[in-house]
């Protein structure tokens, strides 16, 4: 092998950077790796993710029997570090399960000493006078519950940032807009080509969610498929905040664990997932059946709950594998690793997932060296409207980015918008998914142009090639080229 | 940037710079604008077409040229106008003190004690989520009004095809905008019977550039993985569903929004003003005042108008009666309390007093021609049409309540033949 090719050789090239691709970035760079990440998007997190329902799951819902009922409950119990150190919103606000009647109230029992064998903590029965006392806007005809203390909320989107941010600080290569295009199989090493490059790498992990048996395929592999299911979900009026006050489930069915009621991290409430499957790998269109669906069940649980407080939409893919289960390991192809078939409760599971991916590395040859310089903390975003009024007296006058204020309706702050940009915000969907600014109830009618205006300022780039969130996601078009002469598509940024 | 005022306005725009130069025309020392753009003039800054002042100024001024006048007298009376400046609290310390938080860039997070307080804060737009369209949510999904900061203070288009749904004022001027601009404006989809805008603009803006409106019909579906790249539209029946047998699709890369206007009353509910549930502005006093002592407001904060005239009419109001509760004037609480009845949406002021004139602003439910406007026996006034689109202003002379001694007034519009 030429010197060259060796120079720029990774040890790990990880394709795809949803909550797993960068759990396992932030979990090999406490070692000394030379590791890239390749995310298809402007942004890690952009994908599934994002859309994630963000419930950090208590692990009694699904039997040891499965690779993913296995990784749920050492995933939740590494919550509480992660976010210590890492500094992203999350919350343990304990999740009930209710019954509708005596059947289902006898499933409750059997989930009950599934999770305690598998060693959920502090699984309790509700009978419906408790029921009513603590979540009193629920049905009366509910006969009781499941109580589940560690199921907690975080916003999946805001995860991925922190866990890339410290990998990166920690030495991780990321590389966004680089969509693996093929992967070729070299004597010793892979090579993964983006539109940009061609990545060697020793190992390759394949955490391509939605896309991860086409990036399998790539390696001549096609022992699994992704089907992905479409799920939607509704975010409710910020009226509707303390309504409930846990995350409510429904009995599960052999088919589905039901339609939710999620109260948010930030406090609002959210309704869903519906479970459609799809053939489109790009169909995050939400749909009126699929509204009705959500509504109609939800309001059988929780009544004072009506379609009409709706104030924002998303539908998002879970990449459902036909086995069923995760897909992880080793396989026929020497150094490339699946981590694939990721749906719920993949999000919880992630950082267990990300410690056997560790284990399964050394196993296969990968010499894992302490990383002397690792540090696992983040430094936290300035939150100005979350601090005491001496601080933010101390904030405005040392920084008068702090005096400026940009998001009005989320209290956000020039300052708290530039760490965002410099923390690796590229597109308004960045700056929005990590400070809020952009998401409140004017929906970014007033602070876009300036948003704008910073990103295009910080990135140094021409204001029309601010996105969205990045690929043809354009948001304006110059005067001067806009005329009644001009001609072909908008502007792409990645043109 | 002083730490005491007679008068705090909250907003710069006609309504907070009408209501600062009458304060100072009632007898008050010292008046203070808050203002959160870098320069006063308000929304009206980005409204460069013509059509305004034609009742306060009785000639036709762009929308710059209107703000600019108030804006010189302001300059020229030396109020203190704090640009980039944002109010996070407002507190009531005692009768005569009221505390206003501000952070500005220039100085920080500072309290200001006042004693009246004007709220001129103005309103935002309905967004997409307020209306729930189905389908995926590419950019160039946006606001007629933020489309129109892009066109004219940014010096940006939008898009180049162009599709408007709902027909509010500002996306009919948006439409023919953005024709002037090379665009092409497929249409104005309005899921009501009639134009939610005023009739001047839909013959001056669609009929003159000849972009059709379609009357009971809605955006039912928008396209596009990254960007729009078209939306389904269908005819509504009259549950205002959208009949998905007669939909056709439109190719655009643009959707704007032009679906109505909320008050932008945040921070006067944090302070526990009383809002009124229709127009989403607090409950005031014939002197423009809240429900909160020396709290008054006027303009877009208020209601929603439709010309800055009738904002700048009640702004003057609402800074003389501050100004005045500065210098220590108190007035005997109104008498009568003024009701909407059959086919009005709401009055404003919420109650009167019998010992001045009055001019009410009224908007009716639904179209209705002829009718006539009861204001209970006091006043029989006949009018060719009303339409919700339009507000009504009505005057009350003094005379008119010297033989009324009810505590109650209610406002109906009925049919005439």
């Amino acid at each position: 092998m030429c010197a060259a090719v060796e120079r720029r050789m990774y040890d790990v090239a990880i394709i795809g950077g949803g909550v797993v691709g960068c759990a396992i970035a932030r979990e090999l760079s406490r070692f000394a790796l030379r590791t890239v990440l390749l995310e298809k998007d402007a942004e890690v997190g952009f994908g599934t993710s994002k859309t994630n329902s963000g419930i950090i799951h208590p692990g009694h819902h699904s039997s040891n029997e499965t690779l993913k009922g296995r990784l749920v409950v050492p995933g939740n119990a590494l919550f509480d570090q992660l976010h210590d150190e890492l500094g992203f919103a999350f919350r343990r606000i304990g999740e009930l399960t209710v019954a509708r009647d005596k059947d289902e109230f006898g499933k409750l029992e059997e989930m009950k000493a599934l999770g305690e064998s598998k060693g959920v903590p502090g699984l309790e029965m509700w009978d419906r006078d408790k029921l009513n006392r603590e979540e009193p806007n629920l049905s009366r005809s509910l006969v009781g519950a499941l109580h589940a203390p560690s199921a907690g909320v975080i916003n999946p989107y805001e995860f991925a940032f922190a866990l890339i941010e410290n990998a990166q600080a920690n030495g991780l290569e990321l590389r966004v807009d680089a969509p693996a295009l093929d992967v070729d199989l070299r004597d010793d090493h892979l090579e993964v080509r983006t539109p940009q490059e061609s990545v060697p790498a020793r190992f390759v992990i394949n955490c391509a969610g939605v896309f991860a048996d086409r990036v399998a395929n790539m390696v001549g592999l096609d022992d699994f498929a992704i089907h992905p299911r479409k799920g939607e979900e509704y975010l409710l009026d910020k009226r509707l905040r303390g309504v409930v006050r846990r995350l409510i489930f429904p009995v599960p069915t052999a088919v589905t664990k039901g339609i939710l009621i999620i109260p948010t991290y930030d406090g609002t409430l959210m309704v869903g997932p519906t479970a459609e499957d799809t053939d489109d790998r790009y169909d995050v269109t939400t749909t009126r059946e699929g509204a009705e669906k959500v509504f109609e069940s939800v309001r059988k649980i929780c009544p004072p709950i009506d379609e009409r407080a709706t104030i924002a939409e998303f539908a998002g893919l879970r990449a459902a594998s036909t086995s069923g289960d995760f897909i992880i390991g080793p396989t026929s192809v020497r150094g490339f690793i699946n981590v694939a078939g990721i749906q719920s409760p993949g999000l919880t599971a992630s950082p267990a997932i990300a410690r056997m991916v560790l284990d399964i590395l050394r196993d296969e040859g990968l010499s894992l060296v302490e990383n002397p310089d690792f540090d696992p903390t983040n430094e936290p975003p300035p939150r100005f409207e979350q601090q005491s009024v001496e601080r933010r007296e101390e904030l405005a006058s040392s920084d008068p980015g702090f005096g400026r204020m940009v998001c009005r309706c989320e209290t956000v702050t020039e300052a708290e918008i530039s760490f965002a940009i410099d923390r690796g915000a590229r597109t308004l969907d960045g700056v929005k998914f990590r400070n809020r600014a952009g998401m409140g109830r004017c929906q970014g009618g007033f602070c876009t142009p300036r948003i704008m205006e910073m990103l295009a300022e910080k990135l140094d780039i021409p204001l029309h090639e601010v996105t969205k969130r990045g690929g043809g996601s354009w948001l304006v078009i110059p005067m001067e080229s806009g005329g009644s002469n001009a001609e072909g598509d908008g502007p792409c940024s990645d043109e | 940037m002083n730490r005491r005022y007679d008068v705090v306005v909250i907003g710069g725009g006609p309504a907070g710079l009408g209501a600062a130069l009458a304060a100072l025309d009632a007898g008050t020392e010292s008046v203070l604008v808050v203002e959160r753009e870098p320069e006063a003039g308000g929304i009206l800054r980005q409204c460069i077409h013509s059509g305004f002042g034609l009742h306060h100024f009785k000639e036709e001024l762009t929308g710059p040229e209107y703000a600019e006048r108030f804006v010189q007298k302001a300059i020229d009376r030396d109020i203190d106008v704090v640009p980039n400046a944002y109010v996070t609290g407002l507190a009531l310390d005692s009768d005569d003190t009221r505390l206003v938080r501000v952070l500005s860039e220039r100085d920080g997070l500072s309290t200001i004690e006042c004693s009246s307080v004007v709220l001129a804060m103005g309103c935002r737009e309905r967004t997409r989520g307020a209306i729930r369209i189905p389908g995926s949510r590419p950019a160039g999904v946006l606001t007629a009004g933020l489309a129109q900061k892009m066109v004219n203070m940014m010096g940006y288009l939008p898009g180049r095809r162009i599709a408007i749904l709902g027909s509010g004022d500002i996306g009919l001027i948006m439409a023919r905008r953005l024709v002037l601009e090379g665009c092409d404006v497929v249409g104005v989809f309005e899921i009501l019977p009639y134009s939610n805008g005023l009739t001047r603009n839909v013959v001056q803006c669609l009929d003159d550039y000849g972009i059709p409106l379609h009357l009971s019909t809605t955006v039912a579906e928008i396209h596009g993985r990254d960007r729009v790249e078209a939306i389904t539209v269908a005819p509504v029946g009259a549950d205002l569903q959208p009949d998905m047998s007669k939909a056709w699709r439109e190719t655009c890369d643009t959707l704007l929004l032009s679906i109505g206007l909320i008050p932008e009353n945040e921070l006067s509910q944090s302070i526990g003003a009383n809002l009124d549930l229709v127009t989403g502005g607090p409950i005031v006093s014939s002197s423009m005042e809240t429900s909160l002592p020396g709290v008054f407001a006027c303009g877009n904060v208020l209601h929603v108008h439709d010309l800055v005239d009738f904002v700048t009419e009640e702004a003057l109001r609402a800074g003389r009666f501050a100004g005045q509760w500065a210098r220590g004037v108190r007035r005997p609480p109104d008498t009568v309390s003024l009701v909407p009845g059959r086919n009005v949406r709401y009055s404003v002021p919420h109650t009167l007093s019998p010992d001045r004139p009055h001019t009410i602003y009224l908007r009716c439910k639904e179209r209705m021609q002829p009718c006539v406007l009861r204001v209970g026996d006091l006043i029989n006034k006949k009018l060719s049409f009303v339409v919700p689109a339009e507000m009504i202003r009505l005057k009350i002379r003094p005379s008119l309540l010297d033989n009324f001694y009810g505590d109650r007034l209610t406002i109906d519009i009925d049919p005439r033949d």
